[in-house]
């Protein structure tokens, strides 16, 4: 049996017909197109299939769609201004500092980020890598995604590198 | 921070290039617009937009689900298989057992293929195997609407094994009465042996006892040891997948996240025994592929699938599990080494063993085992001579093939272990014997050397980075849990197969209208770069400005060029050749064009820089390559849409080498290893994008510290059942696991190369793990012979040497 | 898409029980991170989910008038580790909470899970027990207080909490953290994404020399089949000099002696003694260290 739910998908609202057996990471890839948003676990261990949750990064492949109602939900996609076609800061950085490299994990990482960057103070480099450590990334050892998002904290705060 | 070095010590290599030279190729360094610049990645914002769409991503919504059965033993062969109830659920479209299957084996192996039937790649796997040889063999597979379904069925299947005893190791697999795992391959399960002698009347006791005499005993030191490493997960985010259907045109359509489409597409149509030209591989974006996906996975079965199913798509996602324990890995290899030395410092002799613990199917058969000892062998001048015996042996274990830079870092951990076993013995300087003992410039091995030589440089830059000599006195006579240790390793690397295999890659460019041209490859991007540095390899050969060439980064093969994929770290040396020579192809296509309008008689006076044609003696600006490029289009009577298609093959290979140091902090009593600092230095020639190439250092770097500290895939030693099989118990390193790095070039025009590049893709994830093994050894004087060297592995080192 | 069999989402605690007791197949889910691995492991598929994920009421802490501090069972990780309450008064059970897996679990799981799935290895196990907390469960006859430590584990992953009964929280008593320091150190193999391999929880209360201790508790994870207490240990503990390596010493192999850990593929029996010696050692300086500032030279390699 389907249920009908809504929520807000990047801005806007969405009624989706789900099955309660689904994942949101089922829901927001194979019904709303959200295809950012990864698979690579199932289980939680990866983070690719991370996305914010009413603001929180959460682990979609281990979150009940069902639950989704009434939540607003931010992915990759909803990062971009739709208007001008511009990136977001945190996204552009990631392409400066050459963080990306097969990019499977990268929207990922890159919504942890935003996360991070809401938090209203910066944090040292090796307070950042505890943020990030719920993604794993085969290709770049972490350091220009650090470079990455330590760029546009520096930025946002206006610190001294 | 990328430090350009001028070489000082770094000197042209004596070695003469046996087969020609690309000198007709050449472009001046002065010459180069965009490579040597850190160029942003041509796709790099349709991957932080998720515009970037990998194999899953594509896949139609109504796509069947298939779900492979796997088996519950690791040696046996299944007898019978009830399908009855498991047909019953809701949703299930099909069920195909290993006894449905074509009775027809087929090799996995992306190599490319052998005209030498002594050298083809063994073929020992079926679609789904009756006969059963690792925990976890596809014995099975169901077909249905949802994957839930799939998951019902699994679960009712119901099997009988004739089971058998499980060979987890190489050694329980050589014994005698131990079951002959592929009897159609070899008659026992060490399927493959070399030899490799420095001198062919080399013995190991005989030259030991010509030492004696000379040096006499006391003068000299030997060592005798074994060295191990672990089975290795690739661990690739992108689970391996495909799908599969039977397009408008008849065409078995596979998509495929792999890393060698081409080879694919004629592994598919050897397994379903059709024409090649019936089949259609297509690969998009990958999310990762380190060597696996260099292995033809799951593409024969959901191509099969679809021929049962009247062409509907068939999708299949191997689960994490079984992407770990069930696809390929880096082989297990153990090393016995007896290595003479005088005691100061003169290698003198190596005699080793290594055996290669190849899991239940052959992959890549002997090939990885053997480049192997072949860098044991020639990573040291032994004086007196040397002798690397290698077996390759069937097991119950996960199969292993292709892992970034394989085999070379077992290679490196036996063989750098080795030698600071040597100087720690004999309390010598480990950065000096390697730098009196290490392969020279004159190296030259099956036809391969050293076309440039930095290997010393990237030694002696290194160690100053680190503060080598300052170092090892401070940290001499430590006492207390916590000690500092510093370390180092070396290595040498082929950049390509040639003249192993044939080396071969196709390139296309195509004017658009507007003047900018497409670039259609047979390489493959698989996240390491290759479409940004083909980009910038084509543009310079043709004179046109990074932006103005457009890579089609998807590799179809109905339109794509042939070439064989990515592997090795060689693509931007063999398939950077096609791309160059394409682009120098392409600029002569176009400025003949030119000529007919310009109404000059030759194209000698003529050039195209920066996307303009120009005078070559006045430099001035004759038009641009889009008043070309209209004209070509829609010129009456004169038309003809311009484009060049070249096929190059590589008949070279070359020497790419590196030395990494490390610094460290060992926390004995807690089993912990903390990497303070770490310098990698490589001579890889020239870059083509310097910001690319750190970035793909400092990934192998923490490849390699897995490799070294927490990395490896566990088995029950009675049943071969895989014990860690997840992202949670195998552990492949985080955020916080990992560092920065410090990294050095240095840069050396290679000639038999397109733009002076050599091999750096797998190089970085050789030497991390075993200098951090010889900083350990240094910090406390314990010698941990096994990778990775867990928390307990420490724990039980020190405690073995009463330091805790 | 998970395997099982139906969803109801519980209005209230109460909706959630009547729904539980309705159906026998069905089990209680609320942050996730643990049930659902096991329906994908085929464990529990085919159940039915009653989810408790939307009951605000279930979530959050409090403060009674009397200083007993209230853990509602539905609060995720991340709030525990940054509540204000937790911060000020046992700020080690927020370090546990951090170490949970990785940040997106810790902002998914929530501690009544950690909890009433009974594993050893759970990080916020010891410092409830070193709290001594009570675990407020409701069920189909009411509402009863059962006692971490004495009455709460009846074997490895196995509780006394009954499958109808929802879990609403932990009580901790003012007596049980007032003027005490606390620490918690987890081991594992790499840093972030970890199960321990061991955990330690230390609460540590000084004399006025700021050296003697006067109260001591500490407790383990995965040094038995349950989370443990080690009485024996904490009886010793008082009275002796936090500062003198022999005491420490002596402490580490006492506590060893209350714990019974095995061999696993995973870790040596050899392997955990060392390990559990040492976290009695590093965890009691921890929490030395919170009541004095920083007073060893010699840094340790992080856990």
């Amino acid at each position: 049996m389907l249920n009908i739910i809504n929520f807000t998908l990047n801005g806007e609202n969405v009624e989706v017909a789900i099955d309660e057996k689904e994942t949101l990471l089922d829901v927001l890839r194979n019904k709303c197109n959200m295809t950012s948003v990864k698979k690579g676990c199932e289980v939680g261990e990866c983070g690719a299939c991370t996305v914010l949750i009413n603001g929180r990064a959460v682990d979609t492949c281990l979150y009940l769609a069902m639950w989704a109602k009434d939540k607003s939900i931010l992915t990759v996609e909803g990062l971009m201004n739709k208007k001008t076609g511009e990136l977001s800061k945190i996204q552009q950085a990631f392409i400066t500092e050459t963080a990306v490299q097969c990019g499977f994990c990268i929207p990922g990482i890159i919504m942890t980020a935003v996360e991070v960057l809401e938090y209203g103070r910066p944090f040292t480099r090796d307070e950042l890598r505890k943020l990030i450590s719920g993604h794993l990334c085969r290709c770049t050892g972490y350091e220009n995604i650090l470079n990455a998002i330590e760029k546009v904290m520096i930025e946002k705060y206006g610190l001294k590198k | 921070m990328i430090k350009k070095k001028s070489p000082k010590t770094a000197k042209k290599a004596t070695f003469k290039p046996v087969k020609k030279k690309v000198s007709d190729l050449f472009i001046p360094i002065k010459d180069r617009t965009t490579v040597g610049k850190p160029e942003i990645r041509v796709d790099a914002r349709a991957k932080v937009t998720g515009d970037a769409k990998y194999t899953n991503d594509l896949c139609p919504r109504d796509a069947y689900c298939a779900k492979v059965l796997f088996s519950t033993i690791a040696n046996g062969e299944v007898i019978k298989m009830d399908i009855e109830e498991a047909l019953k659920v809701e949703d299930v479209v099909a069920i195909y057992t290993c006894f449905d299957v074509p009775d027809h084996e087929w090799p996995s192996a992306g190599h490319p293929f052998s005209l030498d039937p002594s050298h083809k790649d063994p073929s020992d796997r079926k679609i789904l195997n009756k006969r059963v040889r690792i925990y976890g063999d596809d014995i099975a597979v169901v077909v249905a609407k949802n994957e839930v379904a799939c998951d019902r069925a699994l679960r009712l299947i119901k099997v009988e094994y004739n089971e058998f005893t499980a060979l987890t190791n190489p050694h329980q697999a050589m014994e005698k009465d131990a079951t002959v795992l592929h009897p159609n391959i070899a008659k026992t399960n060490a399927f493959a042996h070399t030899t490799f002698k420095k001198k062919p009347d080399f013995d190991y006791e005989k030259e030991k006892q010509i030492a004696i005499k000379k040096y006499s005993e006391e003068n000299l030191v030997e060592v005798v040891k074994q060295y191990k490493t672990p089975h290795i997960s690739h661990c690739h985010i992108e689970l391996a997948n495909s799908y599969a259907y039977i397009a408008a045109d008849g065409k078995i359509t596979v998509v495929s996240s792999t890393q060698i489409p081409h080879i694919c597409r004629r592994i598919v149509a050897d397994a379903l025994q059709i024409g090649v030209g019936k089949v259609r591989i297509i690969k998009p974006y990958l999310g990762g592929g380190f060597g696996n996906k260099q292995d033809v996975l799951y593409e024969p079965l959901v191509a099969w699938l679809t021929t049962k199913l009247n062409g509907h798509c068939v999708y299949l996602e191997l689960p994490r599990e079984n992407n770990i324990s069930g696809t390929r890995t880096r082989h297990a290899m153990e090393g016995n080494f007896k290595s003479l030395a005088t005691k100061d410092g003169t290698l003198l002799a190596r005699d080793v063993q290594i055996f290669s613990d190849n899991g239940g199917y052959a992959g890549h058969g002997h090939s990885i085992a053997a480049k192997c000892s072949g860098i044991v062998n020639n990573l040291y001048r032994d004086r007196q001579g040397s002798q690397v015996d290698t077996y390759s042996v069937y097991t119950n274990t996960a199969t292993a093939a292709a892992m970034r830079a394989y085999g070379i870092p077992q290679a490196c951990w036996f063989a750098e272990s080795n030698v600071d076993d040597i100087c720690h013995k004999a309390n010598l300087d480990p950065l000096k014997f390697r730098y009196d003992n290490c392969a020279d410039d004159t190296l030259l091995s099956g036809g391969v050397g050293f076309y440039t030589y930095g290997l010393k440089e990237c030694m002696k830059t290194g160690a100053k980075a680190i503060g080598w000599g300052k170092k090892r006195k401070e940290y001499a006579n430590q006492s207390g849990n916590i000690r500092h240790g510093i370390g180092m390793g070396i290595f040498i690397y082929q950049t390509a197969v040639w003249p192993i295999s044939m080396e071969q890659d196709g390139a296309m460019l195509i004017l658009n209208q507007d003047g900018s041209a497409n670039l259609l490859l047979g390489a493959t991007e698989i996240g390491q770069g290759g479409d940004t540095v083909f980009t910038q390899m084509a543009a310079d050969a043709c004179g046109f400005t990074f932006d103005q060439i457009h890579i089609v980064s998807t590799q179809d093969t109905d339109y794509s060029p042939f070439g064989t994929g990515a592997y090795g770290s060689r693509q931007t040396y063999v398939a950077g050749r096609a791309a160059k020579r394409a682009g120098i192809e392409f600029k002569r296509v176009i400025l003949e064009y030119a000529c007919k309008l310009l109404k000059r008689k030759s194209i000698s006076g003529l050039d195209i820089v920066k996307n303009k044609i120009i005078d070559k003696k006045t430099k001035k600006k004759l038009m641009s390559v889009a008043d070309v490029a209209i004209q070509s289009y829609y010129n009456k009577g004169d038309a003809g849409a311009l484009a060049v298609r070249v096929q190059e093959e590589t008949e070279s290979n070359s020497y790419a080498s590196g030395a990494v140091f490390v610094d460290v902090t060992v926390d004995m009593a807690f089993g912990k290893i903390k990497v303070d600092k770490l310098v990698a230095c490589h001579d890889s020639g020239i870059l083509i994008n310097p910001a690319l190439a750190k970035a793909q250092v400092q990934g192998g770097i923490s490849m390699s510290l897995g490799f070294g500290l927490s990395e490896e895939i566990l088995y029950d030693e009675k049943t071969a059942k895989p014990l860690n099989n997840n992202l949670l118990d195998y552990k492949i390193p985080t955020a916080m696991d990992s560092i920065d790095s410090e990294i050095h070039f240095i840069q050396l025009e290679d000639p038999s190369a397109p733009y002076g590049n050599k091999a750096l893709g797998e190089p970085p994830a050789i030497l991390p793990s075993v200098a951090i093994r010889n900083a350990i050894l240094n910090a406390t004087g314990v010698a941990f012979d096994q990778a990775p060297m867990t928390p307990q592995r420490l724990v039980e080192g020190f405690k073995a040497s009463g330091l805790i | 898409m998970y395997d099982i069999k139906s969803f109801y989402e519980a209005k209230n605690v109460e909706d959630a029980v009547e729904a539980l007791q309705k159906d026998e197949n069905a089990i209680i889910i609320s942050g996730g991170t643990d049930v659902l691995v096991k329906v994908r492991e085929g464990k529990d598929a085919g159940k039915s989910l009653v989810s408790i994920h939307e009951i605000e009421d279930l979530k959050g802490v409090e403060i009674d008038n009397d200083g007993t501090i209230f853990i509602k069972s539905a609060t995720v990780f991340y709030d525990i580790t940054n509540n204000d309450i937790i911060k000020k008064h046992i700020d080690f059970l927020g370090d546990a909470c951090d170490e949970v897996g990785g940040p997106q679990i810790r902002n998914m799981g929530t501690i009544g899970g950690n909890i009433c799935n009974g594993a050893t290895s759970a990080d916020s196990a010891s410092s409830m027990q070193v709290l001594n907390a009570k675990a407020i469960l409701k069920g189909p006859n009411g509402t009863r207080e059962v006692n971490v430590v004495k009455d709460f584990y009846i074997g490895p992953g196995r509780t006394v909490k009954d499958r109808s009964e929802v879990c609403l929280g932990f009580k901790i008593e003012k007596k049980e953290y007032e003027g005490f320091k606390g620490s918690y150190l987890k081991y594992g193999k790499r840093k972030s994404m970890e199960i321990a391999t061991l955990g330690c929880a230390v609460m540590l209360k000084l004399e006025d020399d700021n050296k003697t201790i006067s109260d001591f508790k500490i407790a383990y994870a995965v040094a038995a089949p349950t989370p443990i207490r080690c009485p024996q240990t904490e009886q010793f503990a008082k009275g002796q000099d936090v500062t003198n390596e022999i005491f420490l010493k002596e402490l580490a192999n006492k506590a060893f002696s209350e714990c019974n850990p095995r061999s696993s593929w995973r870790a040596s029996k050899e392997f955990r003694e060392q390990i559990i010696k040492e976290l009695a050692k590093r965890a009691t300086t921890k929490a030395y260290e919170k009541c004095v500032g920083k007073y060893k030279k010699e840094v340790s390699v992080t856990c």
